[in-house]
């Protein structure tokens, strides 16, 4: 396999990379921002506004201070463990994002370059495999504090994670039932054909179309995975101080964070790619593509960005949802969350396996 | 099949020390967090082998599902915790429990005789025959859900009684602290 890669290869694959870790990197500062500012507009106040216009580089100024911050374990806690934890939870955010599709592909002479770090065979498998293990870092770093809120965060992180890993997984089954494949790249391509055609509007056959229930599963199993509000009781500041991340502060506490924001765009990515046709173009820009005549095989880089433009339009409004539902639903406790999880999504995803496998033997779907 | 020697001594070595810190750490929960690592390590093997799935399965289930298991009970519990005592059971009780045993163990060497005949795929099992045949997953997904369909099910009837098991257990020692 090794063989086939050539320098020209190798040049592609190292862009990908740059460019995927460099986004993932700056949606961070951005997304802080979003949130102030969402929170704010929800809120009915400003939020912050002085530093830079419409206090943009507020986020800049918070991260400049974070590093500067003295950085140093209190002596209770377990050196080592206490300052790999923010690492190990920062790493699976970033693995995660090798096997999601943000373009199709091009054709640069004999070349095809896929827009997207590895399409493995085992695409799905592998995403939910490296998400598994972002509860790691919340554990060992609330294990390492050895501070008794601390721990009661990671334990609360590990119930909820695990619940709802379960839900998320018999979610996507249904995915794979109607795409009948688990690579990421498939899905996302199978998801350009028409479901119905309503005169001049062709409705694509996206996974929220065909999978409605499984799709409501499956985004309230990402609040879940990501600690996110209203599933936020690793942190539950009203109940146990900060939860996990109480006894870190400077770039550790930075790192933790960034963990939580790249979680949430994976997440979106995530749902993008299974349920809303990942980098396949918005509705109107195929009527644009064709009408600004961009078309054909020399345009192709025409068709390419709008489809990485697409891809982020979409990712942009998931990523707003979570700041939307956070200051919008209010907490769960925890016996509701464990109710949620086991009583009612579990059910209801098994519920949508069995109505899948019938439309699909009825040949519905 | 091939496997490049950087990426075997690499990942083995990686699974050697962490199976020896699992071993030498007094701590039982940094025991744990270096088994993960032997965990990953497996799975850095397997994916050199171009074993995706199992490499994938291996950190879901494992890494992923199990330890985070482990670590949870051993992080609840003092470790000088004693053994369950579960009393004497009923006679009765025993036999039918061993009878069950029996009856499990010789329906899963049946079903595993019943099935196992010939080969699907012909080996050498190299990269380009497995791509050939639709990839590690769809493969061996269609033996699981044809051939062994039979054993397949019987192991999850197995881990559905460990479930029930468990759930017995736990309950048992809730109803005595409640009284």
């Amino acid at each position: 396999m090794n063989a086939e890669l050539d320098t020209f290869d190798l040049i592609a694959m190292g862009l990908k990379i740059a460019v995927v870790v460099v986004m993932l990197l700056q949606v961070v500062p951005i997304m802080v921002w979003v949130e102030r500012r969402g929170s704010a507009l929800l809120q009915n106040r400003l939020g912050p506004n002085r530093i830079g216009p419409l206090g943009l580089f507020q986020s800049l100024v918070d991260a400049v201070k974070m590093m500067t911050k003295e950085d140093r374990a209190t002596g209770h806690v377990n050196p080592f463990y206490y300052r790999l934890a923010p690492l190990v939870s920062l790493l699976p955010a970033f693995l995660t994002f090798a096997a999601i599709p943000f373009a199709s592909h091009i054709t640069m002479g004999d070349k095809t370059v896929q827009f997207q770090i590895a399409d493995l065979n085992v695409g799905l498998l592998y995403i939910l495999s490296v998400t598994s293990l972002s509860v790691y870092g919340i554990i060992m770093g609330s294990w390492a504090s050895n501070n008794k809120y601390s721990m009661l965060g990671g334990l609360r992180s590990t119930a909820q994670m695990i619940s709802y890993e379960l839900s998320m997984g018999l979610a996507i089954i249904g995915i794979v039932m109607i795409f009948g494949s688990i690579q990421m790249g498939d899905i996302a391509t199978a998801q350009g054909a028409t479901l119905i055609q309503l005169g001049p509007i062709a409705i694509p056959k996206w996974g929220v179309f065909l999978q409605p229930l499984g799709f409501i599963i499956f985004l309230i199993c990402t609040y879940a995975e990501t600690n996110r509000l209203p599933f936020d009781l690793p942190e539950g500041e009203s109940e146990i101080v900060a939860g996990y991340h109480l006894e870190y502060y400077s770039m550790m506490f930075g790192m933790f964070m960034m963990a939580e924001y790249i979680n949430m765009t994976v997440a979106s990515a995530f749902v993008t790619t299974l349920y809303f046709g990942g980098w396949q173009l918005l509705p109107g820009m195929t009527f644009l593509l064709t009408h600004s005549g961009l078309e054909g095989m020399n345009f192709e880089w025409a068709r390419v960005a709008l489809e990485a433009i697409s891809f982020v339009l979409k990712v942009a409004f998931f990523m707003w949802l979570f700041v939307w539902v956070r200051w919008t639903i209010p907490r769960f406790r925890y016996d509701q969350v464990m109710h949620l999880g086991w009583k009612v999504l579990l059910p209801l995803s098994l519920l949508n396996i069995l109505i899948t496998g019938f439309l699909i033997y009825l040949k519905v779907l | 099949m091939d496997i490049s020697p950087v990426g075997f001594y690499l990942f083995a070595g990686v699974a050697i020390a962490c199976s020896l810190l699992v071993v030498f750490k007094k701590s039982p929960v940094s025991s744990a967090f270096s088994l993960i690592l032997v965990f990953a390590a497996f799975a850095g093997i397997y994916a050199n082998l171009a074993a995706h799935l199992v490499a994938a399965l291996q950190v879901l289930v494992y890494a992923g599902a199990i330890m985070v298991l482990f670590i949870f009970v051993i992080m609840l519990l003092s470790a000088d915790e004693p053994s369950f005592d579960m009393g004497r059971s009923h006679p009765l009780v025993k036999a039918l429990v061993g009878f069950f045993c029996v009856a499990l163990f010789v329906m899963f060497v049946w079903a595993l005789k019943k099935s196992d005949h010939g080969q699907v795929l012909v080996g050498p099992y190299s990269v380009a025959a497995v791509a050939a045949s639709g990839g590690n997953s769809k493969v061996v997904s269609q033996l699981m859900f044809t051939r062994y369909i039979l054993p397949f099910e019987l192991t999850s009837i197995l881990l559905l009684a460990g479930i029930v098991g468990a759930i017995a257990l736990a309950k048992r020692n809730l109803g005595k602290e409640g009284k």
